[in-house]
């Protein structure tokens, strides 16, 4: 019978270090086994001996050979997991959830919100979206992080912002230096500095869910109807298949009928305390 | 076709007619104070003459007195605990790995190797409490391995609820007192014996081994007057409103600070909830490193690691955890698996530390008045 919880044996074959506390784990399926995925859907990755993590996927599906994971060291599993190098062995179960709604993307403008440190799954559908340009209309990134520091992969925004059809802006709520050469600020304050076109834009963000409800609140301001925000939710998950109850958000399963939600399915139950 | 005997005398030939079938047995037996479900040899380890007390965080068995020709077996309510560990087990081993000198890994996947089981004594909450465990575990994209070999592997023998708790609340959930399907025989306990009839192919063989008497007009008369009996018992009943609604909109209701200056958080509701499915999961790492069983057990949402992560309790309060409790066993599962995930047998509300009623925070929350 196939078994759901039985990881596959995958092996690391490259390891990339992004700052001192986030790492990129590149990794192939034993026997090179192929792996099919949308971008926005998660593995659980597990560390022998230790335990699984709910980890979003940021390499292109139409790499399937190599599964790239960007991984911020915060527990346990995470901690081990930045030791592995460059032939040692984990586990992988996946792919699971619901990924960024990438038909529904065809040929809109893309607007993207994220909040905090290197937030994966949106990396995966940026990268996604510009190796497809013609496929999708302009797009915009807003990137917060609280302080000015913290920004990652400053080079990779830059770059981003300089292509056509791109918009980058960056906004730090906490700047303590003058050379900052972006927004000082909430990044949601920025959203209203754009116009829409309401009926052909798609928002995908991710990231602290008060930074989220706020966005949220920005973008329905200008008109976005809430079919068209799309947020990935984060909740504990163990089994990743709907069976363990840790994901539940209101009457959603997040690791089956999310990560990615559209608005419109959890604004009975965002931005409740204690949920 | 009248209804078939089977007589008190020949009870051990049902069990032996199961044991012969290939099934270890069980059936409830009076363990530490409490009637729970334990291997079964004999009818004589059967709770013979012992009726059950039920109120909100009270149990107690009475031993009745009667004459041995009238005594009864299964005049209580329900099992503390259900069904649930034969089927999801409290723990179970999901798979194993190794670690080879050369740091190479291999996982091995848990085969699980035990005989059938056959519970003599279900009750129909058990039974429409296993129909949601079935749903859950069973019949969505991914099937639990697990779940499904013990599933298949156990045999059903209901009987039928004639003494209801004052906390059992069936009627109003839609699930009992009388069984209506899901068993493998079902039996009716009268003085002199049980009526006895079977629910599936493999319960119809076992009555064919079974000595049985036609059922006498009086006996007969003596069912119907005991189902009726059941039926019109007036037990407590959920509000009649909508509550998978009101719930939706109680995110803020006061009750839930209320309430919880009296939960004590212990999980002992989630316990014994017969259809209650959260589990952990963590590995157990042999001394020398060289392998690990990565393992399930029961969690509940009244644990503050439910909701950890990273570094964060995302239901940091108690209030949180039993709304959370509450408000997805009758709203959330609605929209899950198309029905109330509760089905009314009152054992969170027995087993509750310090009394609280379910009943009484449905109304409370609802903010249904009394009467």
């Amino acid at each position: 019978m196939n078994n759901p919880h039985l990881p596959m044996l995958a092996s690391v074959v490259d390891r990339i270090q992004e700052t001192p506390s986030i790492f990129t784990l590149k990794l192939r399926l034993k026997n090179n086994k192929a792996f099919q995925f949308e971008p926005g859907q998660f593995n659980m990755l597990y560390l022998y001996g230790v335990g699984e993590v709910p980890i979003s996927i940021v390499s292109d599906p139409e790499q399937n050979d190599v599964i790239s994971h960007t991984i911020r060291t915060v527990g346990r599993v995470t901690n081990g997991l930045s030791q592995l190098n460059t032939g040692d062995q984990l586990g992988l179960r996946g792919p699971f959830g619901r990924g960024w709604p990438i038909v529904e993307s065809h040929k809109k403008d893309i607007v993207i919100v994220t909040g905090g440190l290197g937030c994966a799954p949106v990396v995966s559908v940026i990268h996604y979206i510009l190796n497809r340009q013609p496929d999708f209309g302009r797009l915009i990134i807003f990137q917060g992080v609280k302080h000015s520091d913290d920004l990652i992969w400053n080079k990779q925004y830059q770059q981003w912002s300089s292509l056509p059809n791109v918009e980058v802006r960056i906004a730090a709520s906490q700047s303590t230096s003058k050379s900052w050469p972006w927004y000082s600020g909430h990044v949601t304050n920025m959203i209203k500095d754009f116009s829409y076109d309401e009926s052909n834009t798609i928002a995908m963000m991710c990231g602290p869910e008060p930074m989220m409800f706020a966005a949220v609140e920005s973008l329905k301001k200008e008109n976005i109807r809430e079919e068209s925000i799309w947020l990935s939710m984060e909740r504990n998950m163990q089994c990743a298949i709907g069976h363990c109850g840790h994901c539940q958000f209101g009457s959603h399963f997040i690791c089956k009928q999310g990560a990615v939600f559209p608005y419109s399915e959890v604004s009975d139950f965002f931005g409740k305390r204690g949920l | 076709m009248s209804a078939q005997i089977l007589k008190k005398s020949d009870f051990d030939q049902l069990i032996k007619a199961l044991q012969n079938a290939g099934y270890d047995v069980y059936g409830p037996q009076v363990k530490d104070g409490a009637i729970v479900f334990d291997l079964l040899e004999s009818a004589s380890q059967l709770p013979q003459n012992y009726s059950d007390e039920q109120q909100p965080g009270h149990y107690h068995l009475i031993k009745t007195q009667n004459h041995q020709q009238n005594s009864r077996w299964f005049s209580w309510a329900n099992t503390a605990q259900g069904i649930k560990p034969f089927v999801f087990s409290p723990t179970e081993t999901l798979w194993s790995v190794k670690k080879m000198r050369s740091g190479e890994i291999s996982f091995d996947d848990t085969q699980i190797s035990e005989k059938p089981k056959a519970i003599i004594g279900v009750r129909n909450c058990d039974l429409a409490a296993l129909d949601l465990q079935d749903q859950h575990f069973l019949k969505q994209t991914h099937v639990d391995p697990y779940y499904k070999t013990r599933r298949q592997n156990l045999l059903l023998v209901a009987v039928n609820c004639t003494h209801p708790a004052q906390t059992c609340f069936c009627q109003s959930t839609g699930d009992g007192p009388i069984v209506q399907s899901r068993f493998d025989l079902v039996l009716d306990e009268l003085d002199a014996g049980f009526v006895i009839k079977a629910g599936s192919n493999m319960g119809e063989k076992l009555l064919n081994t079974l000595p049985l008497t036609m059922a006498s007009h009086f006996q007969q008369t003596q069912l119907r007057k005991q189902h009726d009996e059941v039926k019109n018992i007036k037990m407590p009943s959920l509000p009649a409103i909508n509550i998978k609604h009101a719930l939706k909109k109680s995110f803020d209701n006061h009750y839930w600070e209320t309430v919880a200056q009296h939960c004590l958080a212990c999980g002992n509701c989630t316990s014994v909830c017969p259809t209650c499915f959260c589990y952990s999961e963590q590995d157990k790492t042999e001394l020398d490193g060289s392998s690990s069983t990565h393992i399930r057990q029961w969690d509940s949402c009244f644990n503050s690691s439910h909701s950890y992560i990273h570094g964060i309790v995302v239901r940091s309060e108690t209030k949180f955890r039993y709304r959370q409790w509450l408000t997805h066993k009758f709203s959330g599962w609605f929209d899950q698996y198309g029905r109330s995930g509760c089905v009314g047998c009152g054992r969170c509300t027995t087993w509750c530390p310090v009394g609280i009623d379910v009943i009484n925070s449905i109304k409370n929350v609802c903010e249904v008045s009394d009467e």
